[in-house]
């Protein structure tokens, strides 16, 4: 096992360009004490990332690494688990480049049950662009976008993942690191396609038009309204307004994509004769 | 007796990479860390620290690091968790 996850981290570009109290510092933590705990050769992860704040972080990370465009960071990991499924694939994606632009990829490599570990660092905000609302940003909250507060109602993306067709969902916010940890560890270890939303925070747009106060209080804040998925199923809507259910709520064996394809590569052997 | 800077220190701040945010400050529960008049962390009750490790999985930066961890714990019982299933 890893000493450190100093280890894991290219020091020399660092400090990180996140602002002080930056949530997605604190689950790219997570992610990486999951990675020492599973004791993953260096050279067998990919870590693959869109465009964003949040998808800044492999740069930061002495794995294989792609930081590529806006939204397909999830098409460029199929291609990279199709070419090599011996490496572990792993996709960090922002709530705009996931669940915007990028959700079609999402849902597919979901129903497809790709073997892709996908963790989103959901902070409610497009951060890289200044603060526009994201499909995950929740209704009522203010943004760049939304001066009078936004209409739009966000979407439960643990239970469209889940619908979709995923092998694993889970979700946890940062004020649970720990808990974030372990299932994104378990999201590796499941075959098929597994999905981590992490929730965090934005304390420089998200927090400031909302007027959440410093990063540590919106740490507080996040553990204040986070119930857990047993508890919530005793509640009824209107007092889970607000709340964010947190735990695991799918772990599935069906076959994931790889597997399958296995069998197609053996079929055509044989249909060549060899 | 430990001090913050010296080899036997359970827990050290990286300083460069510090950027004051005061998380790991607030969550120490024995408050081993206190902020500089910069607003970075310093160690300021090594004696106290129990290596539970929170300010180092809290940090969002990845500056705080306790040195001297305790034992592995089990295998599968490594993170807590509440599962909320
Ligand atoms: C095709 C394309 N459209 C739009 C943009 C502008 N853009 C850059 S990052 C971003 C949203 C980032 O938000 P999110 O994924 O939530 O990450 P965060 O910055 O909040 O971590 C947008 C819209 C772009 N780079 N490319
Ligand atoms: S703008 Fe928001 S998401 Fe981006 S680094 Fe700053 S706090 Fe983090
Ligand atoms: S949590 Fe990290 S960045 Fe924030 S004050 Fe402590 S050491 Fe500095």
């Amino acid at each position: 096992m890893a000493k450190s996850i100093d280890e894991y981290l290219r020091t020399q570009f660092m400090p990180h360009i996140w602002c002080p109290g930056c949530g997605h510092g604190i689950v790219l933590n997570a992610l990486l004490r999951a990675v020492a705990r599973l004791d993953l050769p260096k050279d067998q992860v990919c870590v693959v990332s869109g465009i964003g704040c949040a998808s800044r972080a492999p740069g930061y990370l002495d794995f294989n690494t792609l930081h590529t465009t806006h939204g397909r960071a999830i098409a460029f990991a199929t291609g990279i688990k199709l070419a090599n499924p011996d490496l572990h694939v792993i996709v960090v994606t922002g709530d705009g480049d996931g669940a915007a632009i990028g959700g079609n990829h999402l849902i597919h490599a979901a129903r497809r049950n790709m073997g892709v570990t996908t963790v989103m660092f959901n902070n409610s905000i497009y951060g890289m662009t200044n603060g526009q609302y994201s499909p995950l940003t929740p209704s009522g909250m203010f943004a760049a976008t939304a001066p009078y507060g936004n209409v739009e109602r966000n979407f439960d993306m643990c239970e469209l993942v889940r619908a979709s067709g995923a092998n694993y969902v889970a979700r946890a916010t940062v004020a649970q690191a720990r808990q974030l940890s372990t299932y994104i560890e378990r999201a590796i270890e499941n075959p098929g396609f597994a999905f981590v939303e992490a929730v965090g925070s934005c304390p420089t747009y998200f927090g400031r038009r909302n007027k959440l106060g410093s990063s540590l209080q919106m740490l507080e804040t996040l553990k204040k309204n986070s119930v857990t998925a047993a508890a919530a199923a005793k509640l009824d809507p209107a007092e889970l307004r607000g709340k964010i259910i947190i735990g695991e709520f799918y772990r599935g064996d069906a076959p994931g994509y790889i597997e399958l394809y296995d069998g197609v590569i053996e079929r055509a052997k044989e249909a060549a004769g060899k | 007796m430990i001090s913050a800077g010296s080899p036997e220190a359970p827990v050290l701040v990286r300083r460069e990479w510090c950027k004051g945010c005061g998380i790991c400050i607030a969550m120490c529960p024995k408050k081993v860390l206190e902020a500089a008049p910069d607003g970075k962390a310093v160690v300021a009750r090594p004696d106290d620290c129990t290596r539970c490790e929170t300010c180092e999985i809290m940090c969002p930066d990845f500056a705080v690091r306790v040195v001297a961890k305790r034992a592995a714990a089990p295998a599968g019982r490594r993170e807590a968790v509440a599962d909320g299933r």
